[in-house]
């Protein structure tokens, strides 16, 4: 076997669909380089007459094919990392599936990737998913590509045929900015110039595929980019030393180099390059060190060190390509929580500018994004975060979305730039303010709103709040869903896209109305828990009272005030909350009000008791 | 402590698995309210613990160790684990499902896979639900089985501590999802990117302290299923004509004794095993009994909970 290897490691990717022979060529590498002990190798032997494709031969796939599912199935339905290593280099291979339903996989193996071996099947040629796999390989990033023409044997190692998909496949690929392309015939099942030359392609001149990985230079020379410095973690163990810890992510570091917190401008210099073993004259990108600094300068995690003269941008708006990985699709305006560099802040996308079709590259209007979809869009962040554009620096200009409920990954994200926009409208601040308003009238801001069915009884309970609240000399404001969709959402209809829209921008009447120092009663079905943690989130804490007017759908519907429940039973009316669009009950509302068998004015009582509680004087 | 000045430079590969090794713990420690480094003596976890001990440099690591005793490890290893512990100045949590004790549970009687069921996996849960913990680092390596391959570096686990692969998260660069709910946890593999080799040759350069049991040396042995188990106390039934033979034999992995193999050896320092390695066809697992049940069974286990 191998002696350790003195050359950096190279991370590569496969792409290729199940008939390309991906999961064959993973097995011949392995096998060829002597990876395979004789216990695994009988474990193939067996599972290769139970599952596999090649008679008797041994089935190579099976190596690398892992989960029990897989291999009955006999596709990749995950990423799977494989190891192996040459006197030359160490090697990890990211085995990625490739049909299009798993674009997600496949983008999760090319996030770390530094190349990709892309398969071709000499019978078929350029193919859809040729181009798929290459644009996302692009979009990742990834800059160094090996066309591996596969299955050259079952087109008689015929140099006109390789000539011609190589030809197709440079031109295709111009627009994808590779900075290397290298086409290899191969046959991954016989082995034909994937470890040693092959005598049946006496007209190829180039490397081996082995040969090729193990020379190519794939150095995206991040020591010479900016210094950024993530920082991850402050370790404080005793008073007298406090440092931050994090991996350099770009750029070089010495003690004396300025600094400065990219967020806040504040500027200090490194003191120390601390390590287990001691300081360090010099640090550079890939090390995971602890810097100390000259001044006590505010520093926390998430904040970013970079030199004063080449500073991140620090934006809360920016244009970023999104491909979402969720099965619940991405609705813009919709609040996520995004994780750039160490920052967790809430985030949303404010328009999709074009959905990006990943078979033909084109680019259609979308009103959101699906599994596996790509799309360009606006982003805005709950905060300005420090970053730099993914092709300059994929550490700095990647970040994933994540559901705020299931906590699920749901999005990646690659900055493109940030928009200018934040940077200049700037928050006016004028002297009167909320708790100067608020104590004028005597008032608590607050906002109840209530949430239900539609004929639940939302606006009438708010009625007799209201009131209520009226005649105990309190200002207050109702906004009605029904009342608001005649004027400021008259635009809008009832797709989930829309009702997301129509919440946020109740959400943003009422922040205003609380300011100006007020109590709002909105009376919304909402029917999406995201929306209403959204609005939540645009308050202060304890400005927010979810109300759930709990009426069983069946009463809703012998009630049916408006005749609405009857029209959509007759499918007169699309997207009606609970018959043909979902209610999503809130989790742990301030209020629960279940109204079967009871009058309004006893739920109102409720309401107002709570209110009471809350400080409001009714 | 302070960590020994290394016997030679890392390699760049290997720097670079440190880093991001480093790099992974520290997340950690940033992120969850109560971890855990689960520390089960073997060569895996002594790298894990002396890259918990650089990344938090010059302080201490912010999280205990906890090691799942079956009672049913080798002696040297329980003497070894205590050494350990007081060398680092970490706090050693010491767990035993103390219903399998009552059941008498063991490896020899009940077989390996209810003995690993119940004294390793169940005891595992039990100890993360006593103490509260949210994360659990592992030594384990995608290199080691086919399952692994497929392991995220932050693998998400459900309430009752399961293991689900198709609830796993789409890991991305090196933005890990940390963000659980109550009664979720995550087990966290700082070593998934690390091979056997790799492990070994980071041990000799950065000169890791290991169980003596990695050297040869003539030990009480006796051959069952084609391997050697070695005598490590007087438990271990033996069969009518069976008598323990002293031979040269070292472990590649280690564990339960009655279900550790030996192999024949006369690799006795570092550089010996190291060779030894590089000339070997059978794989480490190949030495674990309890693998063997059956093709997908670690895949199994894993649903159940097990590392």
């Amino acid at each position: 076997m191998a002696a350790p290897a003195q050359h950096e490691l190279l991370r590569f990717l496969t792409c290729g669909s199940v008939d390309d022979g991906k999961s064959t060529l993973i097995g011949r590498l392995l096998y060829d380089s002597q990876l395979i002990f004789e216990d695994t190798l009988a474990t193939i032997a067996k599972d290769s007459r139970k599952h596999g494709t090649t008679g008797e031969d041994i089935d190579l796939a099976l190596l690398v094919d892992g989960l029990e599912a897989e291999r009955q199935q006999g596709i990749t339905i995950d990423v799977a990392y494989r190891f192996f290593a040459t006197p030359r280099r160490s090697f990890i291979v990211a085995d990625t599936p490739g049909h299009e339903q798993y674009t997600r996989n496949m983008a999760t193996g090319a996030s770390n990737a530094s190349l990709a071996v892309i398969l071709i099947d000499a019978r078929k040629g350029v193919l859809t998913q040729t181009r798929r796999h290459s644009f996302i390989c692009s979009l990742l990033g990834i800059r160094d590509i090996v066309v591996a023409v596969n299955k050259i044997d079952l087109v008689n190692f015929d140099e006109a045929t390789f000539d011609r998909i190589v030809g197709d496949y440079v031109t295709f690929a111009a627009e994808l900015g590779f900075r290397s392309i290298v086409p290899i015939p191969i046959s991954a099942r016989f082995g034909d110039n994937v470890t040693a030359k092959s005598g049946n392609t006496p007209w190829y001149h180039g490397p081996t595929l082995l040969a090729h990985l193990e020379g190519v230079d794939v150095s995206q020379d991040l020591s010479a980019k900016p210094f950024r410095f993530p920082v991850q973690w402050v370790n404080r163990p005793n008073l007298d030393f406090r440092g931050f810890a994090g991996t350099i992510a770009s750029g070089t570091v010495a003690p004396g180099d300025q600094v400065v917190v990219a967020a806040s401008g504040k500027a200090t210099r490194v003191a120390r390059i601390v390590t287990a073993e001691g300081d360090l004259d010099r640090a550079e990108a890939g090390q995971a060190v602890t810097l100390t600094l000259a001044d006590e300068v505010d520093v926390a995690r998430g904040d970013v060190l970079a030199r004063p003269a080449e500073r991140p941008a620090v934006a809360d708006q920016f244009a970023a390509h999104l491909l979402w990985m969720d099965e619940e699709p991405m609705l813009p305006g919709r609040g996520y929580l995004m994780r750039i560099g160490n920052v967790w802040t809430p985030c949303s996308v404010t328009s999709i500018r074009h959905r990006v079709d990943v078979n033909t590259l084109e680019q259609h209007a979308a009103r959101r994004l699906a599994l596996n979809e790509i799309g360009f869009c606006n982003f805005s962040a709950g905060q300005a975060v420090p970053f730099d554009p993914y092709e300059e620096n994929r550490a700095t200009g990647a970040f994933i979305l994540v559901d705020r409920f299931t906590n699920r990954t749901a999005g990646a994200g690659m900055i493109a730039y940030p928009l200018r926009r934040a940077s200049n409208i700037h928050q006016e601040h004028f002297t009167i303010d909320k708790a100067s308003r608020a104590a004028l009238t005597g008032n608590r801001p607050i906002v109840l709103w209530f949430t239900g069915l539609s004929g639940s009884g939302k606006s009438t309970i708010a009625n007799i709040v209201e009131q209520a609240l009226h005649r105990a000399g309190r200002a207050t404001y109702a906004l009605d869903g029904d009342n608001i969709r005649h004027g400021l959402c008259r635009d809008l209809g009832f797709t989930a896209e829309d009702r997301v829209e129509n919440i946020r921008r109740v959400g943003e009447v009422a922040k205003l109305m609380v300011d100006a120092g007020m109590i709002v009663m909105c009376s919304f079905i909402s029917p999406f828990r995201a929306e209403r943690r959204m609005v939540r989130d645009l308050l202060g804490a304890g400005e927010f009272v979810e109300v759930f007017v709990d009426t069983p759908i069946e009463d809703c519907i012998a009630r049916d005030p408006k005749g609405l429940y009857a029209k959509a039973q007759a499918g007169q009316i699309k997207n009606f909350t609970g018959i043909d669009s979902p209610y999503e009950p809130p989790e742990a509302p301030e209020l629960h009000i279940r109204t079967a068998g009871r009058a309004p004015e006893d739920c109102a009582a409720e309401v107002l008791e709570k209110l009471r509680a809350a400080g409001v004087r009714c | 402590m302070t960590i020994a000045s290394p016997r030679s430079p890392l390699t760049p590969h290997l720097a670079r698995l440190e880093a991001e090794s480093i790099a992974i713990i520290r997340e950690v420690a940033a992120s969850f309210r109560k971890p855990v480094m689960l520390y089960s003596i073997g060569k895996d976890s002594g790298v894990m613990l002396h890259l918990a001990l650089k990344a938090f440099a010059p302080g201490k690591p912010p999280f205990p160790l906890m090691h799942i005793d079956t009672t049913w490890k080798f002696r040297e290893m329980i003497s070894f684990r205590d050494a350990m512990a007081k060398q680092v100045g970490m706090e050693l949590l010491v767990h035993t499902n103390p219903d399998g004790i009552a059941r008498g549970i063991n490896p020899i009687a009940s077989g390996s896979a209810l003995h690993t069921q119940v004294m390793k996996t169940e005891a595992l849960k039990q100890a993360l639900d006593k103490f509260g913990f949210d994360a659990a680092f592992g030594g384990a390596r995608r290199d080691e089985e086919k399952s692994r391959a497929k392991e995220r570096v932050f693998s998400f686990r459900g309430p009752g501590h399961s293991w689900d692969p198709r609830a796993q998260r789409p890991e991305l660069w090196s933005l890990f999802n940390t963000r659980i709910r109550d009664g979720e946890s995550i087990r966290v593999f700082p070593l998934s990117n690390w091979t056997e080799y790799d492990v070994w040759d980071y041990i000799l350069a950065e000169d890791i302290p290991v169980v003596p049991l990695y050297f040869a040396k003539p030990r009480p042995v006796v051959k069952r299923s084609g391997t050697w188990i070695m005598v490590d106390d007087e438990r271990l039934p033996l069969e009518s004509g069976e008598t323990p033979e002293m031979r040269m034999v070292r472990f590649r992995t280690l564990g339960c004794y009655p279900l550790s193999g030996a192999v024949e050896s006369t690799a006795a320092n570092l550089p010996d095993i190291i060779a030894e390695m590089r000339a070997a066809r059978t794989s480490e697992r190949q030495g674990r009994l309890i693998d063997t049940d059956e093709d997908a069974s670690m895949e199994k286990k894993k649903r159940e909970g097990y590392f």
